[in-house]
């Protein structure tokens, strides 16, 4: 069976030939099934959002190839790779247009990957279902249906992206530190709406999180990136079992006891 | 001081309100097009001094060549449409910053416009027939029927730009604007999006520099310099004075489509004030970018003064 996503030898390096040179990826390489739900840790610069941007086609990837069930989409546009991807970025911001009301948000996310014609940009239909789906947010937007997105809160504002991502339902979903700008109880709010998202569509997905705890918990599987490369890969009970300890010890290993100042240090 | 106000005649204000109001209708369409790049596309496009003079000199030569004047007024907006494809192809295929984008077509068009008059300047015939617009229709005794005329065409381009803007184009060309991540990651092509708002809006720009030269009777190769700014004023002015008035109304964009014109009128009222005044007029482009200075400013200095005050 083929893969739900095959990452081969993926390589990016930023301002080549320049002071500023950085190898972002340095020969990445990831399968993952269909259903997998992979999160993704490392420090700082370690890759982390690198790999995403370069799955959802932010820029070109400088050698290696990208397949999103059995498609090579290394070198489609970023908005044609839309049609297979569903994303949530890390500010709460990036993921919905502030001016353009909820319904609206919603409406552009269904017709991802399809065409846009004349026809109307949202149909009574769509209210309709939009209202229910809505609903089960249980945040009461199912009243605001019209209300900017700009006087939402980050937290509702991910909740309606994490939404919006899965209406037309994506092979791959993209989760980019996408409660790294929310307050705990915000935070945690919107990870268990993600895994009811996940679930309830069989979504294959990629969590970045800076959260080791947060990794070890959600998802059947996790990879630990460093310096452009992963350097742990761990799965199924074996990763059940694991500890944040564990994970801090892996760190350390890789990164030769350098880790002191890393925002890891800060996960617990 | 007396002697200076004395010598103001109210009623020469009050003579040149009509032909105010039919300025303001005609340059009103340009301010709509504006609207789409400056306010809905999120882009400021200089394309438009250069695609409102070109606009009147295509329908100028074809009134000439025996068209119909209201057949003109279709290729004038085509003609405006190419100009904004040709600003859209110059930023979105080939990476040119937008202002700059602009500015480069704005250039070329004015030899274009020069080649398509042959000279600086062109006249319609003195008796030519069936001018959508014209200088003698606002002093005729039957003028009502052309203003009547005249808003119901503006009615008409404002329905047909909400409707545009609620399809699923004009969706996307929105979240363009407002964020063209979003936009991308929702798979549309922001790049498409970005050209066909700029063909929209230099289409009527294009159309309002058609009926303006039927209207003045010729067109100009520099007919259309600062026009950007008048189009800028009519905006601005608008929201200034009716953003709260359209703000939560069920069809509040298509309010904020007319109140545009409103915004035009109100800029040539003003105008005309400060002509009646005995300002030399000279100072009128100082004037406008003065007024579009002001008002862009308020909103921004009224949000600096709220925090300041907060933080006190």
């Amino acid at each position: 069976m083929a893969y739900m996503l095959e990452l081969l030898n993926l390589h990016k390096t930023f301002n080549r030939g320049t002071i500023n040179e950085k190898v972002a990826l340095d020969g990445v390489n990831l399968q993952l099934n269909s259903g997998d739900f992979v999160t993704i840790i490392g420090g700082n610069g370690a890759g982390k959002s690198t790999t995403l941007n370069a799955i959802a086609g932010v820029w070109p990837i400088d050698q290696g190839s990208i397949t999103v069930d059995g498609v090579d989409i290394s070198d489609l546009s970023e908005h044609k790779r839309a049609s297979y991807l569903g994303r949530v970025f890390q500010d709460p911001m990036t993921g919905t247009a502030a001016t353009m009301s909820i319904e609206e948000n919603m409406a552009i996310a269904a017709r991802r990957g399809g065409r846009r014609g004349l026809g109307w940009g949202i149909t009574k239909k769509e209210r309709k279902v939009f209202k229910e789906q809505l609903r089960e947010l249980d945040l009461g937007l199912e009243e605001r249906l019209s209300s900017k997105v700009g006087l939402l809160s980050g937290g509702q504002r991910q909740a309606i992206t994490l939404l919006m991502a899965s209406l037309k339902e994506p092979k791959l979903l993209l989760l980019d530190e996408h409660t790294a700008a929310l307050d705990p109880k915000t935070a945690a709010k919107v990870l268990e709406l993600s895994d009811k998202i996940i679930e309830e569509h069989h979504l294959t997905a990629m969590m970045v999180t800076h959260n080791m705890k947060d990794a070890i918990t959600h998802g059947n599987r996790l990879v630990m990136m460093h310096e452009g490369r992963i350097i742990y890969d761990v799965e199924g009970e074996e990763k059940k079992k694991l500890k944040v300890a564990d994970l801090l010890n892996k760190f350390e290993e890789a990164s030769g006891g350098e880790f002191a100042n890393d925002r890891m240090m800060l996960a617990n | 001081m007396m002697a200076y106000f004395a010598e103001l005649d109210p009623m020469t204000l009050v003579r040149a309100l009509p032909g105010n109001v039919a300025q303001g209708l005609i340059w009103g369409i340009m301010a709509l097009g504006v609207y789409i790049t400056f306010r809905i596309l999120d882009f400021a496009d200089l394309t438009v001094d250069g695609t409102l003079a070109t606009g009147g000199a295509v329908a100028v030569m074809l009134i000439q060549g025996g068209m119909h004047p209201a057949a003109a007024l279709i290729f004038s907006t085509i003609a405006g449409m190419l100009g904004g494809l040709v600003t859209g192809i110059l930023h979105t295929a080939l990476g040119i910053p937008g202002i700059l984008a602009s500015i480069l077509t704005q250039i070329s068009l004015y030899s274009v416009n020069l080649r398509i008059m042959g000279k600086a300047n062109q006249s319609i015939g003195i008796g030519q027939k069936g001018l959508v617009a014209s200088l003698r229709y606002v002093s005729a005794d039957n003028s009502y029927l052309f203003f009547v005329k005249l808003i119901l065409i503006c009615l008409a381009l404002v329905a047909v730009v909400y409707w545009m803007f609620g399809t699923e184009i004009g969706s996307a060309i929105r979240a363009t604007g407002c964020n063209e991540q979003m936009a991308r990651a929702q798979g549309i092509n922001t790049n498409v999006t970005k050209v066909i708002a700029l063909m929209i809006s230099n289409g009527l720009v294009g159309l309002s520099g058609g009926v303006y030269a039927q209207y003045q009777g010729s067109a100009d190769v520099n007919s259309g310099r600062g026009a950007i700014v008048i189009g800028l004023a009519a905006v601005i002015i608008s929201e200034v004075i009716f953003g709260k008035l359209c703000a939560g109304k069920k069809i509040a964009f298509a309010y904020t489509l007319t109140a545009v014109f409103v915004g035009a009128i109100l800029y040539y009222a003003a105008y005309a004030l400060v002509l009646w005044l005995k300002m030399p007029s000279d100072y009128m482009k100082l004037f406008s970018a003065i007024v579009v200075a002001v008002f862009l400013a308020i909103p921004y200095l009224k949000d600096k003064y709220a925090v300041k005050r907060k933080g006190a």
